[in-house]
């Protein structure tokens, strides 16, 4: 199996750890991941206001996967539902179609609707396999408690992005759960964790993390496990300005999926940046069980 | 005539670059310059230089000067072809002037036997100015012919090819007039040869006729029985201080193409002409450097350097303020950046070329010499500086090595504050500065800019956020049928407020009515009433986390999410029709 590697603008500046942490995962599993240097923006910060312009950007993406002739691999949830969001109109709207690729053009480039669009975990899901995900695991957990934060913009709206089951997902949980973490039933589980308002109402954006933190302590959580940058670094933002901490909690580090599962497929922890996340996650090693 | 015009280029030069350095000190950026002084600039650089010097920071110095300045491994990165242009270019270029340019002062007081018509040296200023030609060819030909996209041609770029290829391609031409021409065959006799016998100084011309490219009137066909005595007469008068023309080879092609001409353009006065061509075009080159982009010459290895051996973190403000000038001169207006910019297709759709960095460069070179930029280029300017997704690539594909996005951080606070106000705001562009800048902020530095772009787009709507004032539905913007926005799926609305009722932001208030001016059901009540604008002022549509929620929970499949967006977009458009 072989995939475009679609990182965005988050990932290789704030989040490395991210891309290490997935492309030693996949070549655990044997997937190969290209990276295309035509990738841009997918386009999401200029849906407010021009949409031409996200459009345009995703399919410049698009139109680069499938000149490599390869599906996309997005790691962010965001950076996903904008080019499903994108790939959506273009192939329903011919003129839409037209007026982009006259544009791409110029690139070298034509959209013709010939790949896919995946987030890491449906590849890892569905592509993969739960299964054999399961067999390639070293070492489980014992005891660990995770709270998954599915996001937004992979749910919803659910016939354009096709994640999941926009009510009740199991995805995130399973894979989860076949390291031998217990996914903790959480009410806050599928809400937006703030990080579209950073920026903009700053207020509100904390607010919504802040609740969504709240409810994963209070499931008993020892971690949020997270596979978007966005949520990733708001979660982090969020509870390192600590305006609004009443209880005066350690903070409930956000985990990243590959790095999660990583560990348990027997990559070192350096390779899967353990060490590098703001919010030290090195206690979940503790989790370990040793066989 | 030659000591009065390189004088008063090497002065222009001198003074120049003085000036140029003294900006490094004087001109500023951002909102943090306004508190640096001049002396504190000048003093902060000295020990910042002392102290890599004296520290095992010299090594990270060291490794740059080799790898990023003599390897040029950063232009690489962009293509072998790039690489071996520059490559070519510089070394050809800094070895001829050192070589030829300064004979004086330096091959002749480096090489005892230094001779300029001698081999090695008579090749080797040939070989060094074909370097500099076929890298001048290859740089021409990707700015003029294959043109990669969005790399912008402007004046500067244009002066530095052709200023570089008018000194090389002179000296080339003058080296050829000289080879086929007769009066100079005859002024070297005269002046080296002392020969005074008419038939030897025939047999000569014969050879330099046949062997060295010499066109002579007297002589069409070279005569076979002269041959050997020529030659005879070469290598006693000639050989000891001139090779033989052909290794001067790209003179001798010239001399070559030129020959069907070279009487007519012997009898012209062309080698003066053209040594004045050669010389003022490499004295014009020399004043104009500090002020063109060949200031890059000494601004580039600096910045590289610097950048390879500063701790970032510990950089003082007057360090990081000096650099960034410094960097501002460094920039050759290449457009790698312009060309792997995140935001590029933006720009393609947008049309704002202040969104490429490389143009975004050439606006804030002029924001730093002090100029006023007009309402419209600071408008362009703000905009293309906040649409950018701090990716951070073009700080990694700098040839040069700026650090771009830091750059673009300095100065976009200033210019949010001082300009019109900027709807980008209200969009994730603002990531960033909500995660990053904040903290650098005063609370209202930070947030000024974020209302000034609220109001802006709630048009004449501010008054929703007064629930006591009678919403205003006259006025010229009323009048008439309002577009419909999107594909109409609000009319399908049949206010059974599920939207509201599970919104996360409407949730997040006790009066959410009073935050957000109008909820989504009331929203799409709006817009099934007609009343767009008044839809598009509600400030629930920016406080919208598009969560999507809203519209995953509709019975009637209404878009509103997207809805949102699109009235986002309406907004922007009405709070700037142009």
């Amino acid at each position: 199996m072989k995939f475009a590697l679609f990182q965005g603008c988050n990932i290789p500046a704030r989040v490395g750890q991210y891309a290490d942490a997935t492309e030693a995962v996949l070549t655990k599993l044997g997937i190969e991941c290209v990276d295309i240097s035509e990738f841009i923006c997918c386009g999401y910060p200029a849906r407010n206001t021009d949409y031409r312009a996200f459009i345009l950007s995703a399919a410049k993406n698009l139109a680069a996967a499938e000149n490599a002739d390869l599906d996309m691999l997005v790691m962010c949830k965001c950076c996903y539902g904008s080019l499903k969001k994108a790939k959506y109109l273009l192939d329903r709207d011919p003129g839409l179609k037209a007026e982009m690729n006259r544009f791409l053009k110029k690139e070298g480039l034509e959209y013709k609707n010939l790949i896919q669009v995946k987030h890491l975990l449906s590849i890892l899901y569905h592509d993969v396999g739960i299964e054999r995900l399961k067999s390639k695991i070293e070492k489980r957990y014992s005891g660990l408690q995770v709270a998954v934060s599915y996001g937004c913009h992979a749910l919803r709206p659910s016939n354009v992005t096709g994640f999941d089951d926009p009510v009740s997902p199991r995805i995130f949980d399973e894979l989860v759960e076949i390291s031998g973490a217990f996914s903790v039933p959480w009410t806050r589980r599928l809400d937006c964790c703030g990080a579209p308002l950073t920026g903009i109402n700053d207020k509100l954006a904390t607010d919504m993390a802040q609740k969504k933190i709240d409810s994963a302590r209070e499931a008993g959580a020892h971690f949020i496990c997270t596979a978007c940058p966005y949520t990733q670094l708001q979660f982090i933002a969020v509870q390192k300005r600590n305006t609004s901490n009443p209880g005066n909690h350690e903070p409930l580090a956000p985990i990243l999926y590959p790095q999660l599962i990583g560990l348990c497929l027997g990559i070192d922890r350096s390779v899967l940046g353990i060490g590098k996340n703001e919010i030290d996650v090195s206690a979940i090693e503790s989790f370990l069980m040793t066989e | 005539m030659f000591d009065y015009l390189f004088y008063t280029a090497l002065i222009v030069f001198v003074l120049g670059s003085i000036y140029k350095v003294s900006t490094w000190f004087t001109q500023k950026i951002g909102v943090p310059a306004k508190e640096t002084t001049i002396g504190a600039r000048f003093v902060s650089a000295a020990m910042g230089i002392i102290a890599v010097i004296c520290s095992s920071r010299i090594l990270l110095l060291l490794r740059a000067l080799l790898l990023d300045v003599v390897f040029q491994r950063r232009i690489l990165q962009e293509g072998i072809g790039r690489w071996l242009a520059h490559m070519l270019m510089f070394y050809g270029f800094v070895l001829l002037v050192l070589m030829h340019a300064l004979e004086a002062v330096v091959s002749e007081v480096l090489f005892s036997d230094y001779y300029a018509t001698l081999n090695p040296f008579f090749f080797l200023r040939d070989f060094f100015g074909t370097m500099v030609l076929a890298g001048v060819v290859l740089a021409a030909g990707r700015r003029y012919i294959a043109k990669p996209q969005r790399l912008r041609t402007r004046r500067a770029d244009h002066y530095a090819i052709v200023i570089a290829g008018v000194v090389v391609f002179s000296g080339f031409a003058l080296e050829g007039l000289k080879i086929s021409s007769y009066h100079e065959f005859q002024r070297m006799v005269e002046d080296y040869a002392g020969m005074d016998d008419e038939a030897e100084i025939q047999a000569l011309e014969t050879v330099w006729v046949r062997d060295y490219g010499t066109v002579s009137p007297n002589i069409q066909e070279p005569d076979a029985n002269l041959i050997e005595s020529g030659l005879e007469a070469h290598a006693n008068n000639c050989a000891d201080c001139h090779a033989s023309a052909k290794w001067a080879f790209s003179g001798f092609a010239m001399a070559k193409i030129m020959r069907p001409i070279a009487l007519w353009l012997d009898q012209q006065d062309s080698i003066a002409i053209m040594w004045y061509v050669h010389i003022l075009a490499c004295f014009i080159g020399l004043a104009y450097l500090p002020f063109s982009k060949m200031m890059h010459l000494i601004a580039t290895p600096l910045t590289l350097m610097a950048n390879g051996a500063i701790d970032r973190a510990r950089s003082s403000p007057a360090n990081i303020l000096t650099r960034q000038i410094v960097e501002l001169d460094a920039c050759t207006h290449c457009g790698s950046c312009s060309l792997h910019c995140s935001a590029a297709m933006v720009f393609e759709a947008v049309g704002n070329e202040c969104i490429l960095p490389s143009e975004k460069m050439v606006l804030i070179k002029r924001l730093a010499a002090g100029k006023n930029l007009d309402y419209s280029q600071q408008k362009a300017i703000q905009e293309g500086v906040y649409l950018c997704t701090n990716c951070d690539r073009c700080t990694l594909r700098c040839p040069s090595g700026i650090h771009l996005k830091e750059l673009w951080h300095s100065v976009r606070e200033q210019l949010i504050a001082d300009g019109p106000p900027l709807p980008h705001i209200l969009t994730p562009y603002s990531f960033a500065r909500g995660l990053v800048i904040q903290e650098s902020l005063a609370h209202h530095e930070y947030v000024l800019p974020i209302e000034k772009a609220r109001q802006a787009v709630a048009g004449r709507f501010n008054q929703l956020m007064n629930s006591e004032a009678p919403i205003d539905l006259g006025g010229q913007y009323m009048t008439g049928p309002q577009p419909a926005i999107g594909d109409n799926t609000y009319s399908r609305c049949f206010s059974c407020q599920n939207c509201t009722t599970v919104c996360p932001v409407v949730a997040n208030y006790n009066r959410p009515e009073q935050a957000l001016g109008l909820l989504p059901h009331q929203i799409m009540c709006c817009l099934g009433l007609g009343l767009t604008e008044m839809a598009s002022g509600a400030r629930m549509i920016w406080d919208c986390l598009t969560c999507y929620k809203c519209q995953e929970n509709c019975p009637q499949q209404v878009e509103v999410c997207d809805v949102f967006f699109q009235l986002k977009n309406k907004a922007v458009q009405n709070a700037d029709p142009n």
